[in-house]
C-alpha cells in the first residue's frame, strides 16, 4: 500500500520540479477537456503552445503580452514573500494606464523629449498611489489587504470606464468610449523592425533583475526573506514590518503602474476600456509559478504569455472561447499547489516504511 | 420622496441583498470552522452558469437551483481536498478557485449568453403581504428569498443553540483541543466548506435565475468578494449577516435611487459605490484591533494536520 510520509527536509528537487509537473498535468487536463468537447487534442495543443512560437510575428506578440505579466508578477513576488497579500495588481495596472493616459493627452500637441518620461512617471505614480491607499488602510486601520485591494481593482475599473466615457474621451471620436490617439512624442519606441516589442518589455526584464538584486543581495531583501519565512524571528531582530510592507507594496504598485502606462503608450496607443485582459490577476499565478523568485517569474511569464497567445489563436482557428485561458490558469495553480505538497511529503510503500 | 418610492427601494434592497445573504451565510459557517475560502466568486459564477444551463435545458428553475447547489459543492470539494488534505495555502487555493471558476463558467456558458428563461415568479404570502410597508418589502418576493429567511433563522438556531454549533466553533477556535476531545476536525471542516459551496451555488443561481434572469460572463461582479467583507462586517454572527446583506443591497442600488431622484452623476461613478462602501465598512469595523481579534475564529486560515498530533 502506498502511504504518505513527511520528509525530514523539504525537497529542493520538488521545489523546481513542481511547476514543471503542474504544467504537464495542466496540458494533460487540456487534452482531456478538448477531447470531451469534440476537438482534436493534438490540434488544440499545437494551437495553444506551438503556434504562438511558430513565427517571428507571433513571438513578438508573445513578448508584448509577457511585458505587463512580468512587471506585475515581479512586484507580487516581493509582496507575497513579505506576507502582504496584494491582489490589487490589476487595479494598480489600470490606475497606471489611467494616470499615464491623462498625462499623455496633456502632451498631445507636444514634441518635447520630456513628454514620454513624464508620461511614464505619471503612470508609475498612479500605480503607487493605488497601492498606497490599501497599504495605509491596512497599517493604520488593520483592514484586510486582500479585500481592500480587490475592491480597489473594481474601483479602478469603473474610474477608467468613467474617464473614457467622460473627461478623457476623444472629442472627435464619434462618441466611442476611447481617448484620442496619443502623439508620437508620448509613444514607447519599438525595439525591433516589424515587431511590436516595445521598450516596456525591456523594462519588465530589467525590473526582474532589479528585484532579484534587491532580494538576494541587499539588506532590505534579507529582511523581506526573513520576514516571509519566520515572522517572529524578524520581529525579534528588530526589522520594521511597516517599513517592509510599504516598500514591497509601493514597489509592486510602481511596476504594475508602469505595466499599465506601457500598454497604453505601447501597443495600444490610446486609452480604451479593456486595457488589460486580466493581466493583474494572471500575474498572481505567474508569481507562484515562478516560485516567488523574480528570475523564475521571467520563465513563468513567458509560459503565461504563450498561453494567452494560444488562447487568442484557439479562438480564431478553432472557435474555442477565449475564457479557456483563465480556466487553464486556475487549473495550473491547483496542480501547482497540489504538487507542492510533495516538497514536504513523499509517497512510500508501506512495507518499506514500517520501521 | 414619497412612501411608495421608499417601499420600492427597500423591496429592491432585499432582492439585491439576497444573493449576498446566501453566499455570506455559507462563508460564515466555513470561517467558523477555521477555513477561509476566497473562492466564493468562482463558486458563485459556476452556480450561476450551471443553474442557468440546467433551467434552460429542462425548463425548470427548481432543477436549476439543484444543479447549482451540486456544482457549488463540487467546486468547494476541490478547495477542501487541496487545503485540508494537502495543506495548501488557503489564500492561494481560494484565488485559484476564483480564477478557475471565472474561466470555466465563461467557457461553458458561452453558448447561452443573452438567452432568457422563465425564472422564479414572485409569490405574495397571504395575510403577511397585506401588512402595510413590511408586506410589500419582505413578503412579496420569490421562493428563494423566503428560503433565505428560513436559512438565516435555522442557522442562527443551529450555531447558537445546538451541539453542532458548539462543535463547529470548537473546531474553528481551537482545533487541537477539539481533536483531543474526539472531534474529527477535518471532517467538520470538510462539511463546513461544502456547506459554503452549496450556499454559493444557490447564490449564483439566484443571480442567473431570478435577479437578471440570464447568463452573462462575470455577472456576479465581485459579490463573492463583497460577501467576504460582509462576514467581517457581521463580526462572524449569523444574525448580523442578514442586516449587512440588505445594507449592501441598498448600497448596490443607490445609483438607481439617485438617478431616480434626478441627480446627474455618471452611472459609472455610481457603480463604484458598493465597492467604496465595502472598503469604508472594512476600515470602520477592523479599526479596533482588539475587538476583531476577539471576534474572528482564532484558528481562521491556519491549517490543521492531524498527523502532527500523534
Amino acid at each position: 500500500m502506498i502511504r504518505i510520509q513527511a520528509r525530514t527536509e523539504p525537497s529542493s528537487l520538488m521545489k523546481v520540479a513542481s511547476p514543471l509537473l503542474a504544467i504537464v498535468l495542466t496540458l494533460i487536463f487540456g487534452c482531456i477537456l478538448f477531447s470531451a468537447i469534440g476537438k482534436s487534442p493534438s490540434q488544440a495543443l499545437h494551437v495553444l503552445l506551438i503556434a504562438p512560437l511558430a513565427d517571428s510575428y507571433n513571438i513578438g506578440e508573445m513578448f508584448v503580452k509577457m511585458g505587463p505579466l512580468l512587471l506585475c508578477a515581479v512586484g507580487l513576488s516581493l509582496c507575497y514573500r513579505a506576507n502582504m497579500w496584494n491582489i490589487g495588481a490589476e487595479g494598480q495596472l489600470l490606475a497606471g494606464a489611467l494616470g499615464g493616459s491623462a498625462m499623455a493627452l496633456y502632451f498631445i500637441d507636444s514634441e518635447s523629449a520630456f513628454a514620454l518620461p513624464i508620461t511614464l512617471l505619471a503612470g508609475v505614480a498612479s500605480g503607487m498611489i493605488w497601492a498606497a491607499i490599501p497599504t495605509f488602510l491596512k497599517l493604520r486601520f488593520n483592514s484586510n489587504l486582500i479585500l481592500t485591494t480587490i475592491m480597489f481593482n473594481y474601483i479602478a475599473l469603473y474610474l477608467l470606464i468613467w474617464a473614457v466615457h467622460g473627461p478623457l474621451r476623444d472629442p472627435q471620436g464619434f462618441g466611442f468610449p476611447e481617448s484620442a490617439m496619443f502623439a508620437d512624442s508620448t509613444l514607447l519606441p519599438t525595439l525591433f523592425e516589424s515587431s511590436r516589442i516595445h521598450l516596456g518589455v525591456a523594462f519588465s526584464v530589467v525590473s526582474a533583475f532589479i528585484a532579484w538584486f534587491i532580494l538576494s543581495k541587499s539588506h532590505l531583501g534579507f529582511q523581506i526573506r526573513v520576514f516571509g519565512s519566520d515572522e517572529p524571528a524578524a520581529r525579534y531582530a528588530g526589522f520594521s514590518s511597516k517599513k517592509l510592507s510599504w516598500f514591497v507594496m509601493l514597489f509592486a504598485g510602481a511596476l504594475a503602474g508602469l505595466a499599465g502606462v506601457s500598454e497604453t503608450t505601447g501597443p495600444i496607443g490610446q486609452l480604451v476600456p479593456n486595457v488589460s485582459p486580466g493581466y493583474g490577476y494572471s500575474a498572481i499565478i505567474v508569481a507562484y509559478l515562478g516560485r516567488l523568485h523574480p528570475l523564475g517569474a521571467i520563465l513563468a511569464a513567458v509560459f503565461m504569455a504563450v498561453l494567452y497567445m494560444g488562447g487568442d489563436l484557439a479562438q480564431i482557428e478553432m472557435g474555442i472561447p477565449v475564457a479557456v485561458v483563465s480556466m487553464f490558469q486556475g487549473v495550473l495553480l491547483f496542480f501547482l499547489l497540489a504538487c507542492d505538497f510533495f516538497i514536504n511529503n513523499r509517497l512510500t510503500l508501506s512495507n518499506q516504511a514500517t520501521n | 420622496m414619497d412612501s411608495d418610492l421608499i417601499v420600492q427601494i427597500l423591496f429592491a434592497a432585499v432582492k439585491t441583498g439576497t444573493p449576498l445573504l446566501f453566499i455570506a451565510l455559507g462563508e460564515v459557517i466555513c470561517e467558523k470552522s477555521g477555513v477561509l475560502n476566497l473562492g466564493q466568486e468562482g463558486m458563485m459564477l459556476m452556480g450561476a452558469v450551471v443553474g442557468f444551463l440546467a433551467a434552460y435545458g429542462t425548463g425548470s428553475a427548481g432543477l436549476g437551483v439543484l444543479a447549482a447547489m451540486i456544482m457549488g459543492c463540487v467546486m468547494s470539494l476541490i478547495f477542501a481536498v487541496l487545503v485540508l488534505h494537502l495543506g495548501a495555502n488557503q489564500v492561494a487555493t481560494g484565488l485559484a478557485l476564483t480564477i478557475f471558476g471565472t474561466g470555466l463558467s465563461a467557457f461553458i456558458g458561452s453558448g447561452v449568453v443573452g438567452q432568457t428563461i422563465q425564472g422564479f415568479q414572485p409569490i405574495a404570502i397571504p395575510l403577511l403581504s397585506d401588512i402595510p410597508f413590511i408586506g410589500k418589502i419582505l413578503f412579496s418576493h420569490d421562493i428563494l428569498v423566503y428560503s433565505s429567511f428560513a436559512m438565516t433563522f435555522a442557522l442562527m438556531f443551529v450555531v447558537n443553540k445546538t451541539r453542532i454549533g458548539l462543535t463547529l466553533k470548537a473546531v474553528g477556535e481551537n482545533p487541537h483541543a477539539a481533536n483531543a476531545i474526539g472531534i474529527k476536525v477535518l471532517r467538520v471542516r470538510y462539511l463546513a466548506v461544502m456547506f459554503g459551496g452549496v450556499m454559493a451555488g444557490i447564490s449564483g443561481a439566484y443571480m442567473s435565475l431570478v435577479y437578471t434572469p440570464m447568463w452573462v460572463e462575470n455577472m456576479t461582479a465581485g459579490r463573492g468578494w463583497i460577501a467576504l467583507a460582509l462576514v467581517v462586517f457581521a463580526s462572524w454572527r449569523v444574525g448580523r449577516i442578514m442586516l449587512g446583506a440588505y445594507l449592501f443591497g441598498l448600497a448596490s442600488i443607490m445609483h438607481l435611487v439617485l438617478q431616480g431622484l434626478g441627480w446627474s452623476i455618471s452611472p459609472n461613478l455610481l457603480a463604484m459605490l458598493p465597492y467604496v462602501a465595502t472598503v469604508a465598512v472594512m476600515v470602520i469595523i477592523s479599526a479596533d484591533k482588539f475587538k476583531e481579534k476577539l471576534l474572528a475564529p482564532r484558528a481562521l486560515g491556519k491549517p490543521f494536520d492531524p498527523r502532527q498530533m500523534a
